[in-house]
This record gives C-alpha cells, structure tokens and sequence, in this order.
C-alpha cells in the first residue's frame, strides 16, 4: 500500500503534539526505560489577561456563566470562581481546536445515536455563537449588548437557548447552550490549576476533598462525614 | 517501499494485558520476541503518579490515557439502512492507547464467567427449547469449557492478586463468596476489600431480599501482595481515581504492576512504541503470514519477518487488522457467510439512582471494584421460563467514585443549571447513590463489523464500520434486571427511586462501557468462527489472536479476567503443541 506521505507526517506531527512531548518511536529492551525529571505534570493556567476571548466577549460568557451557576450566601457563582478564565484558556488550548479528535470530511447530519458530527471546533462555535447572541441583542434591546440588559432578560434567553426556541442567525443557540453549560460545570469543579473551581469552591460546596490520596481509616466509619478540606493537585490546602 | 529488519521468532501486536501475558509466556518459552505497540511507553512513576493521577478534567473530560480518534476512529450506525458516521470523539467505549492497554485504566472487575456461558447455545436449547432463542441471535458455544478455562482463569488472578471470596470450592459452597459461581480449584489469592457504607446497606437489603450477596472481585488489593513473577503490589488506599486513570499506588493490577518489570528484563524481548502496525502479511499460499508491515513517528514504514504472529490489539482494530489484511471471510449479515465482523456484541449495563435523607456516603472513598453484588438474575441462574427473554446479569452497589464533574445525582425535576440546580447538587451529593446492572448481550446476524466506504485514517485506509443496536431479547431483559435492582434498592429506605433501564436505539455518544466484544470469535466450526479453540486463525495458523474479540457473544460480567484466562489458554496450546509441530491445532 502506497502511503501519502506528505499527509502521514503532517497527522502524525499534529496528533503527537497533542498527546505528549515524547515524540519519536522508542525501542525498549533490557530494563524499563527511565528518564529522570520524565514525569509529565499538568501545566497550571498562566494569570494575565485573555488568552482567547476579546474583552467583550469575556464580559459576555462572565455574565452567562454566573446565571448557570449564581452565587448564593454560602457559595460564589461560576464568575467568581474563575469559570470564565477556566473556559478562556480551555479555548486557546487543544480542547478549543478539537486536537486530536477526528476532523475529516465529509461532515454529515446524523442520528443523535452517531454523535455530534459537526465541523465546528469549540474555540470556533464560542466566537460564532457570542457574536450572534450579540447581533440578537442588540437589535432586540435597543442596541444593548447581553450583558447590558437586565439579568431577568438575561436568564430568559438562556433558557430559550437551553428550550431551542431561540434562533440566531449563523449560530446554533441550543448546541452552545450545550457546549457552555458542560464547560461551566467542569470550571466549577475541575482542579483549580485549571483557572476555575477558585479556592476549591465547588469543591467545598459539595464536601468533594479532591486529590486525597489515601482513605483508608475513612472506609469503615459509616454514615460520617469526612472532615477535612479539600486538596488540590497543585498541593494546596485550604 | 518497506524496508524489512531481521527476522524474529515471534511478533506480538500491542503491549496491552494479552500482548504482555503472550510476550512473557514466548519468551520463557525461549522465543525472540519484539512487541510492536503504537502508543507510547507508560510507567506508574512518569505517567500516573499519586501527585497527579487524580485530575478528572484530564484524564477522564479530555481523555489524556486513551487513543486519539485523529488517529484511528470507527464509524458507527444502528442499521444497515443509515449511513454511518465517524465518532469524532469517544463516547460510549473509550479505546485504550500506549503500552499497558486497557489494563492501565480499568476499574479492576475481575469476574469469572458462569460455566453454562461457555456452551450458551447448547445450554439454553437444553433447558428451554431451540425456540427460545429468537432466530436472528447468533449465539454459539465457544469450543472451550469453564473447566479447561479454570486453572487459566486461576493463573490470571494470581497474577493480578484479585481480592475476593469465593462461593464455590471443588464443587463445595462457601459462606460468603458468589453461590452461582464455576468451582474453583483454591481461594483468592488476597482477601475481599473492606466494604463502604452503602455497599454494606445494598448487602443487608439484598440478604432480606432472598438473595446472596458477596463483595466483588476486585484487582484493587485489600492487602499488599507479591505476585506470581515477583512483582509486589500495595494495598489500595481507595483514592476512588480507578477506571479512566492510572494508579499511582501500584495497588490496581496493571501490565505495568503484574508484568511488564518482568518482561523487559528477559533479554529475547524487545518493544517497539509508537509504531503502528498497519499489516499482517502473508507468504503467496495465502495460508501462512510472513510478518507484520509497521510505520514509525517518522512516516517510515518497517516489515518485522517473524514465524509467529500473536495480535493483541484492542478488540475492533483486532477485526480491522484482520480485514486489513485479507485474512478470514468477511461477514456478510445478508447471507449469513463469513466470519471477520461476525457476533459483533457489547454490554447491556443499566441503573437505578436512588436519594437518601439523613445518610452520607462519602462517595470519594471509593475504588473501581469495590462493592456488594448479587449474582442470582445473572446468566441463567435464574429460571427463564415466560419471561420472554434470554440472559442476565450481576447487580449491585459499587462504589466506584465521587468524581463531581463526571455526574452529580439531582432528582428528576430539577433544572439543569441556576439556583436550583447548584441547591439540589449539594443537597444531594453526599446522599445519593448509583446502583448499577451489568446484563449480557448476546450476538444479532445484524450486528457486525466491516470496512467503512468513505471515511479513512491519516494513512488513507479505510476506517472500520460498527453496526450495532440493542435487540429486544436485550432490553426486556434490562428492565428485568433494573425492576429486581430498584425492588432491593427500596427496602434501603430511600425518599426516591429512579430506573434507568437502557433504552434502544444504542447511543453511541453516551458512555456506558469499553466492553466490545467479538467479529473474530473461536468457536468450533471455521464457518462460523474465525479462531478454532485454541484462538488460532482456521485460514493461517502462524496467527493467533487475543482478547475480547474472540468471545462468540458477551455474558454479564466485565470480560478481563475471561480475556486472561484466554491468553493463558492460548498460550499454553503455543507452548504445549504448536511449537512442537506448528501448524492448525485442530484440524480443518
């Protein structure tokens, strides 16, 4: 079989970028491979400012993803908690060009049983999506933008997005209220070294204690419960 | 054009749980073997370490562990009537990836199948009839009995060091194991895991019940454990990071806690990562293959001459290899003829949520295969007769993780997001609980597997084609099944109960196991199975091929500990007879 190999090596290159940083084939004989310093850690989000999204757009989804998760006396909102950084730099990474997943035409419709087959990569259906919610916004409100209109209004267009009711033009509103919603939660409760979950809220919130390592004393005493903050990967405790 | 490398005795495709068990068996058999495994090497220390091995967004959101479906996907439709779509992303399976397989991020369920699942067909047709088995349904007898499999199954679990009770000794039951199991020859070697709060209420439930309750078998040792090659594992810390990670505790039986340290020791091994084997190929009689084609990270294609062929990929690139490569009919669901992409089956799981007041689970501590299960509405340990259905499963409480993005309980009625739903999601975070069924699914004429005619790989080659959908022998019986579940789950005392039967047509966006099994199956007639009994290919005896994709159709347990009782079954016959006169084991 003839190989297309212009097209092999650029694949290949892009698949192994994203899976890890240890690129080449390996022969392994004689004793496991060891290298010291080998270990592949997480890479903690870098403060600053916006990786992906422009200043109105993060002013835009802070907004949406504080009705999606509201602050309440005990707990912050999602905009508190980061969820918006978590999303940003989620964005600007592999998540938010759809590295490594399978990409290749032809894109068809199809049951809901086949999943999503869509072409848009999340980083993409963000940009289409807030500059269509934008669009709608201003021509309903006066020129407003969503996150200047009142926060009934603001809730009531998220639940047509989440109903399908609402249309925007070249956007697919209920496939971002998805997208959103699924990105809002895992900023809520992922690690915090991924921006979101700040001070372990969510964390907290729930009674998770997070990267805990060892439960052993905790298996046999039944219908108590734990009493230790949470722990984070990053190894801080609260 | 290929450049060919030096002959070796014998290739193994894939480094996961059979690839390493084959590798190591050869090699003390004396062979050279190279092991040839596309994704990269992994190790407990570098790759899953406690440090950070309990990250959910990465390894279980992003799927850091499994194979990229840039690289290989399959694509997917519920009948011959749609046209079938390529999973852009993994959802109800989760391929592994890298040496170790599946073996790296397994929950650690280590079951027997019952002895009556070995020969289904011949079974059934004995109790109920032959028409009680619908007349599409494929099911077979696997040309292997539980009891040439048991010293096999036995091997297995003293290599992993399962922790479990058994219920039946030399044909004698025991206080406290599994009633319904196959005798075993001796104990587990470690004893069951101390047992969390809501198994042990599941458990009392299920004794009031009628039923018998046992801990699970579990690769998550109880108690330290040096292993058969002399490898030492550690207890489990029930950290609950378990299926779709690495443990970074050596406590879950992996290649890498079992064998692997082993293998790379003996100097007539070698392994090869990142290469992908794209071929087997075979000499011009069509009947013997001469080697394997590979391709480096370089683009570079290799051709690895060797004398024996084990491959021991994941199941569906198992089938794919084999169509790949021309070897074995494939299946024609039309006709009913051929073999490659036959009894293409899966797992038929389902659940029952339930919601407490006034109790709390602490649902982190947990561990993949810890639990209280129920076997009596398992295979056919119950009597069929007018339920309208064949098969069965185990059922229980696991207690698997607390892991909360992956799921947070809320009753039916509350809203998916806003004050509500953050007030219902710590209500009932620590409260609330998943009881889970594990049913059979047996194999369908229109279930099967072949090559896609439009989508394709990074190398051009086409990519493979699942057909598959649940049939209603399936989905009456998962209801029979989360019915019982939810009828013990209430004598617990729960404020709600919600059923969760699976449901038809199949979703294959919705997680619900990495169990795929058959579309190469042993059985004992080449017109229907591709492998004779020994797992050898009827149409080129230097192959052998391992895993999953041999099982004739799926009975309701987690198929690993089958999967290495196969390969050490197989292996045996390699050692025992092939190597003394290769060639067909069992005549065509």
């Amino acid at each position: 079989m003839a190989l297309k190999r212009r097209e092999l090596l650029s694949s290949t290159i892009a698949a192994v970028f994203a899976v890890t940083t240890a690129a080449c084939a390996t022969t392994v004989t004689g004793a496991l491979p060891w290298t010291a310093s080998a270990a592949d850690p997480p890479k903690p989000v870098t403060p600053g400012g916006w990786l992906y999204f422009t200043p109105e757009e993060a002013g835009v989804v802070e907004v949406f993803v504080d009705h999606l998760i509201p602050p309440d006396p005990k707990t912050p909102g999602a905009r508190d908690a980061g969820v918006a950084v978590y999303i940003d730099r989620q964005l600007a990474g592999p998540y938010g060009s759809s590295a490594g997943l399978y990409m290749r035409p032809p894109f068809a419709d199809g049951s809901p049983q086949q999943g999503a087959q869509s072409a848009l990569t999340p980083a993409a259906r963000y940009r289409v999506a807030l500059a269509a919610l934008d669009q709608h916004c201003r021509q309903r409100f006066a020129g407003k933008s969503y996150r200047d209109i009142p926060a009934d209004q603001q809730v009531d267009l998220i639940r047509q997005m989440e109903k399908g009711s609402l249309v925007l033009a070249n956007a697919n509103a209920r496939a971002f209220f998805e997208v959103i919603l699924k990105n809002t939660q895992e900023g809520f409760f992922a690690d915090p070294i991924y921006g979101g979950n700040r001070d372990m809220v969510g964390w907290k919130m729930i009674g998770f204690p997070g990267a805990i390592y060892d439960y052993r004393d905790w298996v046999g005493r039944h219908n108590e419960r734990y009493p230790n903050p949470p722990v984070g990967i990053g190894g801080s405790t609260i | 054009m290929a450049r060919i490398l030096p002959a070796t005795d014998v290739v193994v495709i894939g480094l996961g749980w059979t690839g390493s068990i084959l590798a190591h068996e050869m090699c003390e058999a004396g062979l050279r073997v190279v092991a040839i495994e596309r994704g990269p090497w992994r190790d407990t220390a570098t790759d899953f370490p406690t440090t950070y091995a309990q990250d959910e967004l990465r390894y279980h959101i992003r799927h850091d562990l499994f194979l990229r479906p840039a690289q290989e996907t399959v694509t997917m439709r519920n009948n011959t009537s749609q046209n079938a779509l390529p999973m852009r992303t993994w959802g109800s399976f989760m391929p592994p990836n890298g040496v170790g397989g599946g073996g790296v991020h397994w929950n650690g369920q280590t079951w027997r199948f019952l002895p009556s699942d070995f020969r289904l067909r011949s079974h059934l047709t004995e109790r109920y009839g032959a028409k009680a088995i619908p007349e599409d349904m494929t099911i077979q007898d696997w040309g292997v009995t539980y009891e040439e499999l048991e010293p096999h199954y036995d091997r297995f679990e003293y290599l992993c060091g399962t922790s479990g009770k058994a219920g039946n000794l030399a044909g004698k039951t025991q206080p406290g194991g599994n009633p319904f199991e196959g005798a075993r020859s001796r104990e587990y070697p470690t004893p069951p895991q101390q047992q969390p709060y809501a198994p042990t209420l599941f458990a009392k439930a299920a004794l009031e019940a009628g039923c018998h309750p046992f801990p699970q078998p579990s690769s998550n040792l109880s108690q330290p454990y040096t292993n058969t090659l002399g490898m030492k594992l550690g207890p489990c810390t029930y950290c609950g990071f378990c299926e779709w990670f690495g443990c970074g505790n050596y406590s879950k039986a992996s290649p890498q806690t079992t064998v692997l340290p082993s293998l790379v020791r003996k100097l007539n091994f070698e392994a090869r990562t990142q290469c992908e084997v794209i071929r087997i190929n075979k000499d011009a009689s069509g009947k013997q293959a001469t080697g394997v084609t590979y391709v480096d990270t370089a683009g570079e294609e290799w051709e690895q001459p060797a004398d024996l062929v084990i491959l021991c990929a994941f199941q569906m690139f198992n089938v794919r290899l084999l169509l790949e490569s021309g070897i074995g009919k494939p299946y024609d669901p039309a006709t009913n003829e051929g073999v490659i992409g036959r009894n293409f089956s899966y797992q038929t799981t389902s659940g029952v949520d339930a919601f407490f007041e006034n109790k709390n689970f602490n649902p982190f501590v947990a561990s993949g295969a810890v639990g209280m299960i129920i076997d009596d509405y398992n295979g056919d340990n119950f009597d069929h007769s007018g339920l309208g259905f064949v098969g069965g499963g185990y059922m229980g409480a696991g207690m698997t993780n607390g892991r909360p993005i992956e799921g947070l309980r809320t009753p039916p009625g509350t809203p998916a997001w806003g004050a509500d739903w953050k007030r219902a999601v710590t209500d009932n975070y620590p409260s609330s609980y998943g009881f889970a069924a594990h049913g059979s699914c047996y194999s369908y004429r229109g279930n099967a597997m072949d090559l896609d005619p439009t989508y394709i790989d990074r190398f051009g080659r086409k990519l493979l084609r699942m057909t598959f959908d649940f049939h209603d022998n399936e989905l009456k019986m998962s209801q029979y099944l989360t019915d019982r579940l939810a009828e013990i789950v209430q004598k617990m005392g729960p404020k709600q109960v919600v059923k969760h039967p699976r449901t038809g047509p199949y979703n294959s966006s919705v997680y619900q196991t990495t169990h795929l099994c058959g579309g190469a199956v042993m059985g004992t007639d080449p017109k229907t199975s591709a492998l004779n009994r020994y797992l050898q290919s009827w149409d080129v005896s230097n192959l052998f091929v391992m895993g999953a994709t041999a099982f004739p159709q799926n009975a309701g347990y987690n198929p690993t500990n089958t999967v290495g009782a196969l390969a050490y079954w197989a292996a045996q016959a390699i050692r025992t007879q092939y190597l003394k006169n290769p060639g067909p084991l069992v005549p065509v």
